[in-house]
């Protein structure tokens, strides 16, 4: 299963503090062994919520909102992409992660819906013939 | 650490990722890859019973190993006790003081590259290649001996069988569960790629069963390739078969209809490919060619698939360079089925005479004689030039020759368009 494994934010990565060296080694070395062990798909580290924006939908309307955002914690300062062969094998892998923060931080994992979770009978044929048939019926 | 409760399926997640290590770090000890799985299941056994209380090591891989080796020497020492009492000194007991010794000495050399080592030794060429695939699947992908069973469709019992007939091979060859190193790694990494791709083929082309494509399987073999790129970063056909196999991958979500039937790459919805098996392909294929791999037969059949890959809609498909590559990877790896595909993307690339041209020598070629998808192309090219008779003759002859039902009825009815483009 794919897994989307979420570092989330906090003051420091918010306010833009480069990790140590000493962090960016020992991220380097869980990395490698990421690598080595088959499960890393892709990961990247995100700048600051100051330099990013969000584009707020209600009905027909468009809003763009320039960050800095508030809610810090729920933030998100990085991910990686992992295939795994279940959540507690992923949950193992991340306990094995630096703490990429230098003060108390989460990272969250989350499974990626895949085409099994939509059983078997729904192709995308269907799944597209479904939303047309809800159109209909509203 | 902070005692803890640990449940038992946290335990055993954090076994699953140690296992190939410690097995392939226990049979470098014992030269005995059975004894050595025995021992990392005995490990597993002794941390269910103390990590619940004790809460999980620091690393949990030293633990194992170790818990594991004492078992060993509390083995061997076991055997020695009886041998002394039966009087039976001589070869058994000093082999058996030689093995206890190099498994003390051994406690802290650590070389790192046990997995590696049990990957080579797994693929080894004595051993049939699928021998090598199931023991691989078993020992490196950590599957169950029935899961390997059924991912060959054979019954449990035939799969034990040969999974122990392996094993004996190994054991009696003497092998010494190290990494290959220099000429010979060149010469042995071959034997474990085809191994890999054996198994991606058997997921996205099954040869047997009711599936047309099993992606478990493929994926087991990405992850097995993964792991390889990550232990031999240095070598281009690593990263060529990785690429291949993500490239390749990225279409099975397209590859069959709602009904279970094939559909064929120029019909697939591009929109349901994995991008990012796309993307992983691309830089893997970049990376292949980076370290001089460019004319490797697994980095060539990539770049192949990179051009459709590349190719948003069928027909922005780039055949000139498709052709090309074809050119190349039968030079590399002559074979009449490579040439019969490099006559098709010719006859894409420069027209059906062209195709035609490069077919007619083909039609003599022993290996392709009976061979379907050759008359279905001579069949193509001809009504492309529009000898329509001789095309129908090619194309009802690939129907009889056809194993597949789906693919029979294609072929039939393109026969009988031949028809409709002579009277019409």
């Amino acid at each position: 299963m794919r897994v989307m494994v979420i570092v989330k934010a906090t003051a420091d990565s918010e306010a833009g503090v480069m990790p140590s060296t000493e962090l960016l080694a020992a991220m380097g070395r869980y990395n490698e062994e990421l690598v080595k062990a088959g499960i890393m798909l892709a990961g990247e580290g995100l700048k600051p919520s100051s330099q990013g924006k969000r584009v707020a939908f209600d009905g027909p309307n468009r809003r763009v909102i320039d960050g800095p955002f508030a809610e810090t914690r729920e933030l998100v300062a990085g991910f990686w992409l992992w295939e795994v062969k279940d959540m507690a094998e992923a949950v193992e892998w991340v306990k094995r992660c630096p703490n990429p923060m230098p003060g108390p931080s989460e990272i969250e994992i989350r499974p990626i819906f895949e085409m099994a979770d939509f059983g078997e009978v729904a192709t995308p044929e269907i799944i597209a013939q479904e939303e047309k048939l809800r159109q209909q019926l509203r | 650490m902070v005692a803890e409760h640990e449940t038992h399926a946290a335990i055993e997640a954090v076994f699953r990722i140690e296992r190939a290590r410690l097995i392939g770090g226990l049979a470098r000890l014992l030269r005995d890859m059975d004894r050595a799985e025995e021992l990392a299941q005995d490990a597993l056994a002794i941390a269910l019973a103390e990590w619940p209380r004790s809460g999980v090591p620091e690393n949990p891989g030293a633990w194992l190993m170790a818990a594991a080796r004492r078992r060993a020497i509390d083995g061997i020492r076991r055997d020695r006790m009886r041998a002394r009492k039966h009087a039976e000194i001589g070869r058994d007991l000093t082999e058996a003081e030689d093995r206890t010794a190099a498994l003390e000495a051994a406690l802290d050399d650590d070389l790192g590259d046990e997995l590696l080592a049990l990957i080579f030794t797994a693929c080894h060429p004595l051993l049939s290649a699928d021998a090598r695939a199931a023991l691989t699947l078993r020992v490196v992908g950590g599957l169950t001996t029935a899961e390997v069973a059924r991912a060959f469709l054979v019954p449990e019992a035939t799969m034990a069988q040969r999974i122990v007939r392996a094993k004996k091979a190994i054991a009696q060859a003497g092998l010494p569960f190290a990494v290959p190193r220099g000429a010979e790694r060149a010469a042995r990494l071959p034997s474990v790629l085809e191994v890999i791709y054996l198994i991606f083929n058997e997921g996205y082309a099954a040869t047997a069963g009711d599936d047309l494509t099993r992606p478990a399987l493929c994926q087991e073999a990405m992850h097995l390739g993964r792991i390889l790129a990550g232990l031999l970063p240095e070598e281009p056909e690593v990263h060529g078969l990785l690429a291949l196999m993500e490239i390749q991958a990225s279409r099975l979500p397209a590859r069959t209809g709602p009904d279970g039937a094939a559909i064929t790459l120029p019909e697939q919805d591009r929109a349901r490919w994995d991008r990012l098996l796309i993307r992983r392909g691309l830089a893997a294929l970049a990376r292949a060619e980076a370290l001089g791999g460019a004319d490797g037969p697994y980095a060539l059949q990539a770049a192949l698939a990179a051009c459709h890959a590349r190719a948003a809609r069928a027909e922005e498909t780039d055949w000139l360079r498709i052709a090309g590559l074809y050119d190349r990877l039968l030079a590399t790896l002559p074979s009449p089925v490579v040439a019969l595909n490099r006559a098709v993307a010719h006859g894409m690339a420069f027209g059906p005479e062209a195709a035609l041209a490069l077919l007619d020598p083909l039609a003599a070629e022993e290996a392709l004689e009976g061979y379907a998808p050759l008359h279905a192309a001579r069949g193509d090219a001809l009504f492309r030039v529009g000898r329509a008779a001789e095309a129908r003759a090619e194309f009802e002859e690939a129907a009889a020759l056809s194993q597949n039902r789906q693919e029979r009825t294609f072929l039939l009815r393109r026969a009988a368009s031949c028809e409709q483009a002579r009277s019409g």
